[in-house]
């Protein structure tokens, strides 16, 4: 869904204009960005910078979806929570090393991305939206019944193990550059993925989808694609937040969890590579404060979720690109 | 006489296409105007902003005193006038009466049922059947009919004529013959100017946005080389 | 002890019973979806949650004002019309020009509010509400036992739902929102406020919400959870149906409850997702959904 689109009037043109922001630019801002995340763990706990690198993975991963194709789904947490049981199981009863049990989560997320794909594109805008929250749900029921999911309790004590055998995951050093490392990887796929033919596509089934189709174009199965594409990142994301928690539940393939993603996303800045990263990383500080207090998590979501789409529809990294900074840097028409 | 309708520098856009640049025109009352020139020239969206529905505007718009810039648009029939789109806008999911009785009464000049029905005879016998099952020129009818029972003071139509038998198309030249003799201001976009020379008073040309002439009707004979020109027919 | 495909008959009008509600629960929930999204194109996701607010605040007007459940049939769903109204002018209306999943986003937002609000201030379980002494009891049918209040739930929702597609079908009122949902901006160019249209319509959605949940607080009890995971259940029962139209998603309400009813009697583990998969096969046979007439 393309995030400025307006029926009557328009505020902006969609962003359909080439990044004036050079290239040293973007290098400058990525290598300093890589370095500060490679020095955190000497500032803030392992475990919570763990938490926020999955999260913003499962987010980019989303927003390939939301921000690149233009389709709102609804049941993402079905690839992220069904992936994080695939890699609980894998790991734990099977005894994969744990770059397998990623795998089998990420091929597994893919499988069900296949599914609610197959089904949800067959309707398009409002109705996509509800036949995956629909299919999730079903997932989730599925989930609660299951045998390997272990219902409520959901699978407990997962072994971090060897990667590949040799490096021990239970120290918290080697597992934080583990998925650091993955989440770079992740995020490396998900920009060329964007950049490449298939991206360029996407974006213009997003901008014009009846266009698209009369320049020939199979869109169902573009679309498809992109579902899977994002389905497997989401999968990647799971499966190794599986292992940082070392457990698996259900509240991972809730339609909470979904709404989760999306406010991320939104908060971040739909349809920008990196806004879901910060969107991410404010969602899970936030929720990290209010969990030791009282404070109502779902209430000020809620809020949070209104007041973003009234007034803050660009998000944090989408407003500071149209801002007055933003733009003398170049990033003005960013996607 | 004071005019009707007086409309000075309207500019108007769609999006970010600016359409009309200062579109200046005057309609007196009790006068029959025909708007003429190419396609895309900008006929239908004059009209539609002089109606409201375009809200991307600028200028001056004084209808009967008021000025209709302020005027949101559901407010702009009760000023007094009545649209007849081009498209005709008949619901398909009304029966004809419903459609014909949907625009309310605005003041109490307008006809009422029963005249209409005898203006429109095949109205009343497919009263009850679905608005969009009738002919193309039964739906002309039915859009300007319904119009006619709210009692307005000017009204505006987009092609009346376009796609219609030559038949329907006497019938509706008679129907707004009609309403004028009974003193109704009509603004009319018309390509077929023959049927427009049968009731208008005045023309006026357009081209790229603009008025670029306004005749009376007894010159139309001698400006015939001009109008094939600027309208490429 | 007579029996019907292979169970005793009493089960099985139990649990067909038992479907009629949920399915008229269903038919409410997704009358009061298609009415507000015929006109408004927004899918009311706070639908669920205004069926809760129904609900509770027939529960709070007995504790607090000792009103009775006949007098909270109509004063809930006016208290929670109105707040929806309000919601509706004062912020959802900024929105239509958009992209209608800001709607979908918007109100679910508002759900979460409203769910995370009454969560926090009563928790997470359910409180009682007593069935009106009237409809205490049962009627014995000879083949079966009638509650009677779930009777009165069946009837009663029957006629809400036939109300409303009268109100639509047949009223003026009726025909400016039908003719606004196919052409809003001409419908305004003949003077009829649309705007005010809009309000009255998430306001008459939201009431019937609310309705469906004063009817629900002596059967399932009043809990803050209530409305949300009926919602998506509801989300299906409309996907299935199409919004198209106004009967198609009264018919299928009830269809999908009963269907629902039945595969608990044959099939119980596979009851909660029924009619999920119902809707997967729609979805490969008929993308439109049954009664679609939008594609």
């Amino acid at each position: 869904m393309a995030p400025m689109s307006e029926t009557t009037t328009r505020e902006h043109s969609p962003a359909a204009g080439r990044s004036a922001a050079t290239t040293t630019t973007q290098l400058i801002i990525l290598g300093i960005g890589l370095v500060l995340l490679a020095a955190a763990p000497l500032f803030f706990y392992p475990i919570f910078l763990m938490k926020l690198l999955c999260f913003a993975l499962f987010a980019c991963a989303f927003n390939l979806l939301l921000g690149y194709t233009g389709l709102l789904s609804f049941g993402h947490a079905t690839f992220f929570g069904g992936a994080a049981y695939f890699t609980a199981h894998a790991v734990k009863e099977w005894g994969f090393t744990p770059e397998f049990g990623v795998l089998l989560g990420v091929l597994g997320a893919a499988a069900l991305g296949l599914v609610m794909g197959f089904f949800a594109i067959r309707r398009q805008g409002i109705y996509f939206a509800m036949i995956t929250l629909a299919l999730s749900q079903m997932f989730y029921f599925f989930c609660l019944q299951a045998e390997f999911t272990k219902g409520e309790d959901g699978i407990q004590s997962v072994p971090r193990g060897h990667l590949f055998g040799v490096i021990d995951l239970s120290v918290s050093t080697n597992m934080y550059y583990f998925v650091l490392a993955v989440f770079v990887v992740g995020m490396v796929i998900i920009w060329r993925f964007v950049n490449s033919p298939f991206g360029m596509i996407l974006k213009s089934i997003r901008e014009n989808e009846q266009r698209a189709i009369s320049l020939g174009y199979s869109v169902q199965y573009y679309k498809l694609g992109a579902f899977v594409m994002s389905a497997a990142l989401a999968g990647l994301a799971g499966g190794v937040k599986a292992l940082v928690f070392q457990f698996a539940t259900l509240t991972d393939v809730t339609w909470q969890m979904s709404g989760e993603v999306i406010l991320m996303t939104l908060l971040g800045g739909i349809g920008t590579l990196i806004g879901p990263i910060f969107g991410a990383g404010l969602v899970v500080t936030l929720q990290n404060y209010l969990a030791t207090s009282d404070f109502p998590v779902t209430i000020i979501t809620g809020i949070v979720f209104m007041v973003c789409v009234l007034l803050f529809r660009r998000g944090l990294v989408g407003e500071f690109y149209a801002s007055r900074l933003g733009r003398k840097l170049g990033f003005e028409h960013r996607t | 006489m004071t005019p009707l309708l007086q409309v000075s520098g309207l500019n108007a856009w769609y999006g970010e296409s600016h359409v009309l640049h200062g579109v200046d025109m005057t309609i007196g009352e009790g006068e029959t105007i025909t708007i003429l020139g190419r396609n895309g020239v900008g006929k239908t969206t004059t009209l539609r902003t002089i109606v409201g529905i375009v809200r991307a505007r600028r200028g001056r718009i004084d209808f009967a005193g008021t000025d209709m810039m302020q005027v949101p648009l559901h407010r702009t029939a009760h000023k007094g006038i009545g649209f007849v789109p081009e498209e005709r806008g008949i619901f398909s999911t009304l029966t004809v009466e419903e459609n014909l009785m949907l625009p309310p009464v605005v003041t109490g000049g307008g006809m009422n049922l029963e005249e209409i029905y005898e203006l429109f005879p095949n109205l009343l016998e497919r009263r009850t059947s679905q608005g969009t099952k009738l002919s193309g020129g039964e739906q002309q009818m039915l859009a300007i009919a319904r119009i006619l029972r709210t009692g307005v003071k000017m009204l505006i139509l987009d092609e009346p004529t376009e796609g219609l038998a030559p038949v329907i198309v006497q019938r509706i030249g008679d129907v707004l013959g009609k309403l004028k003799a009974r003193g109704m201001t009509i603004l009319l976009v018309e390509q077929n100017f023959r049927f427009a020379s049968r009731i208008a008073d005045r023309f006026y040309l357009m081209d790229h946005g603009r008025m670029v002439g306004d005749f009376p009707v007894s010159e139309l004979p001698v400006r015939m080389d001009e109008l094939h020109k600027v309208l490429g027919v | 002890m007579t029996m019907i495909f292979g169970i005793p008959i009493q089960a099985f009008l139990g649990q067909l019973l038992i479907g009629l509600i949920n399915g008229s629960f269903y038919a409410l929930l997704s009358l009061g979806l298609a009415v507000i999204f015929g006109l408004l194109r927004v899918i009311n996701f706070a639908h669920g949650a205004q069926y809760m607010l129904g609900a509770f605040v027939a529960l709070l007007l007995l504790q607090y004002l000792g009103v009775n459940y006949w007098l909270a049939l109509f004063l809930a769903p006016l208290i929670v019309g109105l707040f929806g109204a309000l919601v509706e002018r004062a912020l959802l209306s900024r929105l239509y020009k958009l992209d209608p999943l800001y709607g979908l986003l918007f109100t679910f937002g508002l759900a979460l509010t409203i769910e995370g609000t009454f969560r926090y201030l009563y928790g997470a379980s359910g409180q009682p509400y007593s069935v009106p002494p009237l409809l205490a009891g049962g009627t014995n049918l000879g083949f079966m036992f009638l509650p009677n209040y779930r009777g009165w739930v069946v009837v009663v929702s029957l006629v809400a739902c036939i109300g409303t597609w009268l109100l639509i079908e047949k009223t003026k009122l009726g025909s400016y929102l039908r003719a606004a949902t196919e052409n809003p901006v001409l419908v305004q160019a003949f003077g009829i406020n649309v705007p005010m249209l809009l309000t009255l319509t998430y306001g008459l959605g939201a009431g019937l919400a609310a309705f469906a949940g004063v009817l629900a607080a002596p059967v399932y009890q009043v809990s803050p959870l209530m409305g949300t995971n009926l919602i998506i259940v509801v989300f299906a029962v409309v996907v299935v149906g199409g919004m198209g139209s106004i009967m198609g998603a009264i018919l299928t309400g009830y269809m999908l409850g009963v269907a629902e009813g039945l595969t608990k009697v044959f099939y119980p583990e596979a009851s909660n997702i029924v009619i999920f998969v119902i809707m997967a096969i729609v979805l490969l046979l008929r993308p439109a959904g049954l009664f679609g007439r939008d594609a």
